[in-house]
Formats: structure tokens, sequence, C-alpha cells
């Protein structure tokens, strides 16, 4: 892929490099958009103590988030974690999405900007609340030298440093000098049990913009002189334009021009709405490329090949489970399928770019935006720092904004126009030029013992390693996002994981809780299964498996108790579960089901989490709500199919999601824990599916094992 | 050729082709890029606007069908968040990505002011053609009903 960035090489940022002033910021807010949240002040001299927080003369305080808001509310959690330590009301801050720079690359992904992978809270725990301690302490030492005081007298409290005597200065009065002095390297965090702000339930920071239509997203970007685009794309991905018309195109009113990029063909108006018109009247030839004949079944049957014939990489081996499995009593072998999916975000990728001679404006929603500057520098011939990327708020990520293909397709446009350039995709384009969840194949294998637990226990998945296309990696080389929950935590004394790597052909990105979605499905719906076969109670046999996880046998206990697991449910009603440990995070799920024309209607779902320690439970419970309906979605109907080299699905229509009908009573407990914080965006996703399907097998004894589960999977089951 | 019409009380004339959707209008001529574009075709709800105190799909209402007549949208129901709904929606914590909750609002504020005690059923009917991929259902039903709440206080 022409815009995969080679993978930095993976170096953590020392504390030392992240406590360093930044050189990133100096006078003068450079973010693009600032979104008040609290009271509006004038800006005034901003003073920069550090990368984090900027301190304007007016006392204006406005605390950087690092990672991108794509509704899972970072934009109120990063900032709650810096005004921990700054001691500061947040509701009299500004928040701010960081441009790019080195200071917000993200630890736990090589230190890339880039938010996903359930990481922000975890990576930003202690990170931010440093920073936050680091700023406090320079302010407080700009007042002892101030008032040639000891700094042990002083405190830092609600936006003031306060001294003996009555003596008092805002953070504002004192942030520039605060900011010409050394940040120290060393500052005190508070115990956990002096928090007054994480912790707590806190309303989003973002909110009131989001219900009064001010919030800013990329499709509301308007610059000095702008202009439309609508790009038509090679309905099979990877073709290429071989010869187009635009003769009529060009003649619609509005129609500024019609340009070519590798992408494709793109019409050029004054208004949106002109340059979508036109480009219904364009004629393209395509050359289809190597993906003309692709179709599902093959994909399917390729992948499965490849999972007997492919050289697997390793996972985790203990113990020879063939030789147990080869002379067992008692085998029991299941093949999964897992099927590709849209990410289908609410708004349709676009984004804004004003490409000049020496220098580039980029503007617009994206999960990675260092990534995103460093390409299209690349591409433009321009030095990066020549490029500014200013983030707005994301319609909806899901991992579909990892990529930035848009971006650069705005980016050509505009310098193949001389002009500002918005382009818009439709609904349509954002579905067929998606990258998609890849399908995957698991076949699994156990020997059971005479009291029905798994003595030992063979695992394989082949799938597309969407880390190989974004990194650009050998085709040897292992992912370890091809991997997640492959090993489950139950007790299985011999056992050998491991993965086939195979391309199928359509492009993958990271949708959702990524191959955790894929792996539990097989991993929950398998020991459902073994607990069939030994006739025992799915929970009671998970349970016997769990002895030495505390963690989430709590986890599955308090479930079972929640859901009401040992009592019998309503006439027609039937329970399927599922737990595991994903993003560091213990969580199981139980769904309650009826089936009504052989489909599986969902009733309620009960959800028991073990986050670790959380910064705002109200977001954890409102993550683990989205993804109940977006995993659901997933499992119930969500599917892309392609055939000839073309995606069958168009629109919501056609790629069946969750609505307001359709959604199941949501009971979610979170446990209290001291534990280190887990991810809590993505982990429930993955749930949905296997709890459906042991449902489904409660509800009808038929065991499904692919993906979506539909009443014609399941009378073929 | 212009068209006239009245938008969240005040009088405005676009000047946009007559058959250009009234999504596009409203976003790119005059400014109100509250209201949002998701499918284009009728299909999610995101496009959501009033047009005499209707809910309509602007995303496929062409500008010809306003002429003359009354459109609200998001930016109407109130800018300071002093509406029932954006209170509920405020007190709830509804939005994630934000992205549909403009015509989630504009869907439930239709739904309110012909019918202030919604069931869940009713609820349903008004809010199915709104598509949240967020999620964020739950708590957009438990919104509407506080300000439903709210609103019976408000009558009483």
């Amino acid at each position: 892929m022409k815009h995969a960035q080679r993978a930095a090489s993976p170096s953590r940022p020392s504390r030392r490099s992240f406590l360093k002033s930044s050189a990133a910021f100096s006078g003068g807010l450079m973010v693009g958009f600032v979104l008040p949240s609290g009271p509006a002040g004038a800006a005034g001299l901003v003073h920069t103590p550090n990368a984090w927080v900027h301190i304007a003369d007016d006392n204006t305080i406005t605390l950087i988030s690092a990672r991108a808001e794509m509704g899972q509310g970072v934009y109120t959690s990063m900032p709650m974690l810096l005004a921990e330590e700054l001691n500061v009301d947040l509701r009299k801050v500004r928040v701010a999405f960081a441009p790019p720079g080195k200071a917000y690359g993200n630890a736990m992904i090589f230190g890339l900007q880039l938010t996903g992978g359930s990481t922000s809270v975890r990576e930003g725990w202690e990170r931010q609340r440093l920073a936050g301690a680091q700023v406090r302490e320079m302010l407080i030492a700009a007042a002892a030298e101030r008032w040639k005081v000891d700094a042990a007298q002083l405190r830092a409290e609600d936006g003031q440093v306060l001294g003996p005597n009555g003596r008092r200065a805002s953070y504002g009065e004192l942030a520039a000098e605060a900011a010409k002095l050394k940040a120290p390297e060393k500052v005190t965090l508070k115990d956990p049990s002096q928090f007054r702000i994480v912790g707590k339930r806190t309303p989003r920071l973002d909110t009131p913009a989001k219900v009064n239509g001010t919030a800013t997203f990329g499709i509301d970007v308007k610059l000095p002189g702008m202009v439309y685009a609508s790009l038509q794309q090679c309905p099979v991905q990877g073709g290429k334009v071989r010869s187009f018309d635009a003769g009529k195109a060009r003649a619609m009113p509005g129609v500024i021009d019609v340009v070519q990029i590798p992408d494709g063909v793109a019409v050029v108006a004054q208004s949106y709405w002109q340059a979508a018109q036109a480009r219904e009247q364009l004629s393209v030839q395509w050359d289809e490329g190597p993906n003309a004949g692709l179709n599902t079944a093959a994909m399917i049957a390729g992948t499965r090949a490849a999972l007997a014939s492919g050289k697997p990489f390793p996972i985790k081996q203990q113990g020879d489970p063939d030789s147990v499995i080869g002379r067992a009593a008692k085998v029991l072998r299941a093949e999964y399928l897992t099927q590709n999916l849209s990410h289908a975000p609410m708004e349709p990728m676009n984004y804004t770019a004003h490409v000049e001679a020496d220098r580039a404006r980029l503007v617009g929603p994206t999960q990675w935006p260092d990534a995103l500057q460093g390409a299209i520098a690349k591409i433009l011939g321009l030095k990066p720092e020549t490029v500014t990327v200013e983030n707005t708020f994301l319609g909806g990520g899901f991992g579909r904004r990892i990529d930035f293909d848009y971006a650069i397709q705005a980016a050509l446009i505009s310098k193949a126009v001389s002009k500002p350039v918005k382009l818009v995709w439709t609904r349509e384009d954002d579905m067929q030029h998606d990258f998609y969840r890849p399908l995957g194949v698991h076949q699994l294998a156990a020997a059971v013992g005479a009291d029905g637990k798994p003595t030992a226990l063979t695992w394989r998945v082949a799938s597309q390693s969407v880390t190989g296309r974004v990194f650009n990696l050998p085709a040897e080389a292992p992912d370890a996002l091809m991997t997640e929950a492959a090993v489950p935590l139950y007790d299985i004394p011999v056992a050998r994981h491991d993965a086939v790597k195979h391309d199928a052909g359509l492009r993958v990105g990271y949708w959702r809780a990524v191959s955790h979605n894929m792996n539990a499905f097989a991993n929950e719906s398998f020991i459902d299964e073994l607990a069939a076969a030994a006739g025992k109670d799915p929970v009671a046999y998970r349970l016997s498996l769990l002895e030495t996880q505390p963690r989430l046998a709590n986890v599955l206990k308090t479930l079972a108790a929640k859901a009401g697991w040992g009592t019998p449910a309503a006439a027609g009603r039937h329970r399927g579960v599922a737990v595991f440990e994903g993003y560091e995070t213990h969580i199981g799920a139980v769904l309650e089901i009826s089936m009504k024309d052989g489909a599986p209607q969902v009733h309620r779902v009960t959800v028991v989490a073990d986050p670790g320690r959380m910064v705002n439970p109200d977001t954890v419970e409102a993550q683990i709500q989205s993804s109940v309906v977006y995993g659901l979605s997933a499992a119930l109907w969500g599917e892309i199919t392609v055939d000839k080299g073309r995606v069958q699905q168009f629109n919501f229509d056609t790629y069946r999601v969750m609505r307001h009908n359709e959604v199941p009573a949501i009971d979610i407990t979170l446990l209290e824990s001291r534990e280190k914080p887990g991810g809590i965006g993505e982990p429930a996703t993955s749930l949905m599916a296997p709890a459906l399907a042991n449902a489904v097998f409660a509800a009808t004894g038929k065991r499904v094992r692919r993906m979506p589960i539909r009443p014609e999977t399941i009378a073929q089951a | 050729m212009s068209v006239n019409l009245t938008i969240n009380g005040r009088a405005a004339t676009a000047q946009s082709e007559p058959a250009t959707p009234l999504l596009w209008v409203l976003r790119d001529e005059l400014g109100l890029t509250g209201t949002k574009f998701g499918c284009g075709a009728k299909l999610c709800g995101a496009c959501t606007v009033h047009l005499d105190g209707e809910p309509i799909r602007s995303c496929s209402t062409p500008l010809s069908r306003a002429a003359d007549r009354s459109v609200s949208t998001i930016e109407g129901l109130s800018k300071d968040n002093s509406h029932p709904l954006q209170k509920a929606w405020i007190a709830h914590d509804v939005p994630q990505c934000g992205y549909c909750q403009s015509g989630q609002l504009m869907s439930a504020a239709a739904l309110l002011a012909a019918n202030q005690n919604p069931s869940d059923a009713q609820i349903d009917e008004a809010m199915k053609g709104n598509v949240c991929r967020c999620g964020t259902y739950v708590r957009v039903r438990a919104a509407i009903k506080t300000a439903a709440a709210e609103m019976r206080r408000g009558k009483a």
C-alpha cells in the first residue's frame, strides 16, 4: 500500500523525554480546533510549561488530549488525569487536540501517536498524572521564587498557588515564570485514596457541543476559498483507472475541474452536491487488477487451505498435545468461521486539505496524525514540519480512521487544483472502500479426560494480517494482533496455539477489538462445546478450569448471580455465557434470548467487568453499552461479502446494524478493583458472538460455528 | 433562481438549485453544519430536521419542497442547551462520538412535540430510523423519558 508507514523503530519514549518541556509550542495556541469546554476566555499570551498544559496570562488553562476523540471519552478522561495532579477545576479548562509531536507518542504502540488498542487510559494513567504534577510543581517553584519563600511552604489548589499569610497567585499569573523553569525530574503523585477527580463519575466535556450542533467534525471543516470533491474509485479494490471521459461531468453546474489521482477520478465543484452529481456523469474504464475475480467463498476456501498447508507462527506451546490427543479416548474437534466486517462509522470518510507549493494544511478526523503527516509530506515532497495536521472530533473511528487513504486523496486533489479541498465520501464509498475486518478460520481439537476436562488442546487460526499491511511487515513476521485472546485463561495443561497468515485478497484493517473478536468467538464457543460434551453446566464447567484465575473467576461468579444463571429463565428464554480477558480487562457477558421465526431475539445482556482502576466510571459503562450494541450488530447480521471483486454491501439497508427497537436491556456491573486500569473501549464487543452462539445452542441444541448467527446459518447447523 | 424559506424562525433565501437536497443547502450554503450527512438514502436519520414541525430526512428532501415553509434544525432547538431534550442529553451524557446526535435529538423533539408521555413502543417507532453506531440507544431512551417528564411538569 502506498501510504503504509514503515514501523518506526520500537522505542519507548523515556520518562525523561516526555517530562522535558516541549518545544512544540510557543506563544499562542497552535491547535486548530480549540473547543471551549468551560467559560471561554481571551487567549492572551500562552505559556507552555510542558506539552500537556497551556496557561494563558488571563488564566485560561488548556489541557491537551494527545488521543483522538471518537466517542470513547478521552476528551474528558485525559484531562481528568492531568487535572487531578494539576489541581484545577475541570469545568474551568479548555481541551484541545494535540498536533503531531513526539511528546504525544503512545508508549504502548511503539511511541506512535495512535489512538487505538484501548490504550489511551492505560498509557495515560501514570503519564498524564506525572505531566499534571510536573506543571503543578513548576507553578509552585515560580511562586516560591517570586515570594522568596521555601517551596515546601506552598501548595497548589483550584488553579492557584497558596502561600503563607494568605498570599496567593493564580496559575495564569505564574505561568510565564513557570514556563521558564527547568522541568522537575521527580514529582510525587497522589495516592489513589486522595483522588478528587479520577474515579468519579464525571460529565463529559464534549457533551454540550454535541447536543447543539457546534461540535466540529471533519465534515464540518471550512477553509477560506474551499471547494468540494467527490471521488470515483474502482469498484474492485486495487483497480486502477485505464481511461475516463469527463466531458459530461465538466459541463455540469459548479464543476471546477476533474482530476485523476492514483485512487480514482475526482470531480471538484463549488459545492459538495454539485461534485457528487457531476461524478455520476463520469465515464471511467477500469483496469480491475488482480482482485477482479475475488469472491467470498474462494476467500474462505483459500484461508482454510492455508490453515492446513501454511507455515504457522507459534503463539504458545506447553507439552506435546498431539500425542495426548492421538491416544485420547475422547476427542472433540471444531472449526469456527469469522466473517469480513465493515466499520461503518456514522461519519463517512472525509478530509480537508490545502496544499501549496511549500506547505500543506491538513484538517480532519484521524486516529493517527503523525503517520498521516509523515505519509502526506513524503507523497507531496514536503518537509513534515511544513505539513500541519489539525484533528477534529471523529464521527466514529472503530479502527477505520487509523487508515488515512481519504486524507491522502484530499491532499492530492488539493494539489491538483491548487485550492483548499474538502473531499467527502458517500456512504456507499465508505462501505465499498473500507479496510475490512479480516475473515478467519479457526480449528480446535481437545482431548477430554474422564472428568470431562480437557487434557490437551491444539488451536490454530488462519487469517489475514492487518499489521502486516499497515506496517509493511515481511510475510514471515508474526503478528501479535492476530493472536489476541488466543490463549484463554482456562487451565489446560498441554496445549499448542499457533497462527497462519494468509492474504485472502480483500484489504483489511483494524476493526474494534481486532482479533479478540475472532479468537474469543472460537474459544468461548469451544469451551461451551466441551461443557456440553461433558454434560456440565457452562458456568460451572468454566469455573472448574479457572481455579488459578481468581479475577476472571470472580467476574464469572458475579455474572452468574447478576444474570440469574442458577434460576430458570422465563418460558421460551435461553441463556448463553462468554468470559475472557482482553486489553487487561476481565469481563463476561450473559445473553438471554428467545427464538422467533428461526432467528435469535436478544432480550437482555448482563455484563460484569473488572476493568481495574477506572478514570471515569460513567464512560466505562458507556463503552460497554457501546460495545454490546456494536458487537451484537456483527454477531446477528454484519457481513461483508465479495463477488467478482466487488463488495456487495452499499449502505445500511444491505449492511444491517442495530437500531433503537432492537436494543436489549443492558445490565452492567463494574467491580471495584485496585488493579491497574484495563482498556474498555473494545473488549465487550468480543463476547457478543460467542455468548449468542451459546444461547442459541441452549435454545435449539444447534451449534452455530459461523458468524453472523442468522436463521439460515442456524438452520444449517 | 432562489428559494425563500424560514429556518429556525428566521427568513432565509437559498440560491442552490431547487433539486439540491435540503441537507447540503443547510450545511454548505447556509453554514448550519449541525445537521449531518450519514447515508444519503433515508436509512440512518443523521440528517433529520423538521419541515413545518414534521421530522424529515433532509438528505432526500429537495430544497424546492421547503420553499415558503418552515425548517427547524438542531441549531434551532436552542443554542444555549436550554431545551429539555438537550438538558436531558447532558444529564444522561448520551453522546459518544456525537455525530448522529443532532438527528437523534430532532427525531426525539418531533416525538415529544406530539406526545409528552411516550411509551417504549412509541419511542421505538419514532426513533428506529436513527442509527447510532456508538450504541447510545439506552441513554437516548432514558433521556427522552427525562425530557418528557420535564415537559409534562412544565405544562402542569
